[in-house]
């Protein structure tokens, strides 16, 4: 049977009736259109799902729609669209840190996260940071010296 | 792959989750931070008539300490007990244990509950759980059980807990100021289950270790505790002179399985480096 859900997604508020079986990355992309959030493996694995849920970032595979009844969701289209983080995408592209793509949503979320809990990661704290972020494209080495070199770029503009 | 079709009841207090548990019987499941429960749905391992979320239980949701004595609810998440202060200083071991748990998305939902009853061999929780002597409180609709780590794993993925009963509470105690721990986990990469790892919890006694437990995750169908290698290291002020001995018995106290990550010989190989890594490291600031 399904269930009424409201949720905020991307600030917007959201209702609609789910079937409890439907995890939360399937409803984003298919019942909203959100298709940034990528599907990989769907048993918690890859990280290509990752989504914000009230603040942190969760699977969107492992989490059904129905569970997120009254919380706040945020994608990469709502921290995109709202420029919080410019920086590390342009970082990402100036460094070659995607090829495909697949993985980059959930790298992107995921980084930001530890740029905004660590002012300044070192490598080893970034891979390990993304470690359940699997990409099959460039090799990590690109993307962990994108998410270094917006942390030196954010801590500089605050001096 | 997607989960079956499966009913989904969110109750608001324990009382109406037991009451759901013990009227829908065997095809209720329990559904806590969901990080094993779900990717067993989506592969259609598990299909259950219904999933009881118990997320809005916020009295299963705690963390409290007491002269020696810390209480951790069931919903107490991984990314919870490696951040919480009151943890990091009563029993830094989960702190410890609760970090090297798979990956930051995983650890902001996966709970202390959901791992012990979940039992997985690999995990870092239940050898914990045993280490630290712990006991893990249970509730059905015909009252409250209190049961030991001891007696609580008992097979692969196999507990003490019945369909019926709900884990709502962890109780760890005996914390008093000269307790001390050691912990350590090898996997191939970050955030993978161990291949092996060991969580160590005694008492100081000098320059040597008393009541020393070595609770093993990683090599057998449960998480098991090496009696006889701590009794060969138990109140010795010099351990690394019994670490022979030590080494040996281990042989005696596990009995290590061969899958595709590591044969048992490498595992008692392993058991045997990370006892005398893990040993040295817990000795260090006693010299
Ligand atoms: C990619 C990946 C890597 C992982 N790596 C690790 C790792 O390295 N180490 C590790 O330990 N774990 C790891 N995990 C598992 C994770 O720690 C889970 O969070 C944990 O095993 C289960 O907790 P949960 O709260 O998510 O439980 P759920 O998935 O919700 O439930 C698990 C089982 O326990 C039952 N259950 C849950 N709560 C209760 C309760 N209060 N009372 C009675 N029954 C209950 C459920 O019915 C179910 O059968 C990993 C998971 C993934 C997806
Ligand atoms: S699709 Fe969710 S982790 Fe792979
Ligand atoms: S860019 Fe292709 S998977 Fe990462």
């Amino acid at each position: 049977m399904k269930k009424r859900v409201r949720m905020i997604v991307n600030g917007d508020p959201v209702e609609a009736e789910v079937a409890p079986r439907q995890h939360l990355a399937d409803f984003l992309r298919e019942t909203l259109g959100l298709t940034g959030t990528h599907i990989g493996c769907e048993h918690g694995i890859c990280g290509a799902c990752s989504v914000r849920l009230d603040g942190a970032v969760i699977r969107g595979c492992l989490i059904f729609a129905v569970q997120a009844d009254g919380a706040r969701v945020e994608t990469i289209e709502g921290v995109s669209d709202s420029g919080e983080i410019a920086d590390l995408q342009a970082a990402f592209a100036a460094r070659n840190a995607l090829q495909c793509g697949y993985c980059t949503p959930g790298m992107l979320l995921t980084a930001q996260e530890l740029l905004m809990q660590s002012a300044a990661p070192d490598r080893e704290a970034i891979r390990e940071y993304l470690s359940g972020n699997y990409c099959r494209c460039t090799g990590y080495q690109a993307i962990i010296d994108a998410v270094e070199a917006t942390a030196k770029a954010r801590r500089e503009a605050k001096q | 792959m997607k989960a079956a079709a499966f009913d989904y009841v969110r109750p608001e207090t324990l009382g109406q989750a037991l009451h759901i548990l013990s009227e829908r019987g065997d095809g209720a499941r329990i559904l806590a931070g969901g990080q094993s429960l779900a990717p067993a749905l989506n592969l259609r391992l598990a299909m259950p008539e219904v999933l009881v979320d118990i997320n809005g239980l916020e009295e299963l949701r705690f963390i409290a300490a007491s002269d020696d004595v810390l209480r951790l609810g069931a919903l107490t998440r991984h990314v919870d007990l490696a951040r919480s202060e009151e943890i990091a200083h009563r029993c830094p071991l989960l702190s410890r244990a609760a970090a090297q748990i798979a990956h930051p998305a995983i650890r902001h939902r996966g709970t202390l509950g959901g791992s012990l009853a979940q039992a997985d061999p690999a995990a870092e929780l239940p050898a914990c759980a045993l280490a630290l002597d712990a006991v893990i409180v249970a509730s059905s609709s015909g009252g409250e059980r209190r049961i030991a780590a001891r007696d609580f794993f008992l097979g692969l993925y196999q507990t003490a807990l019945r369909p019926d009963e709900v884990l709502t509470s962890v109780e760890i105690s005996g914390l008093s100021a000269d307790r001390i721990y050691g912990f350590a986990k090898l996997a191939r990469r970050q955030g993978d289950f161990a291949i092996i790892g060991l969580a160590l919890a005694a008492r100081r006694s000098g320059r040597g270790l008393v009541d020393l437990r070595l609770a093993f995750f990683g090599v057998a169908d449960r998480p098991m505790l090496a009696v006889r290698a701590a009794a060969a290291l138990e109140g010795k002020p010099d351990a690394t002179q019994s670490m022979r001995e030590a080494r040996a018995a281990l042989q005696a106290d596990l009995n290590p399985v061969s899958d595709l990550h590591a044969s048992a010989a490498m595992r008692l190989h392993l058991a045997g480096v990370l006892l005398e890594r893990v040993l040295a490291e817990t000795l260090e600031p006693l010299r």
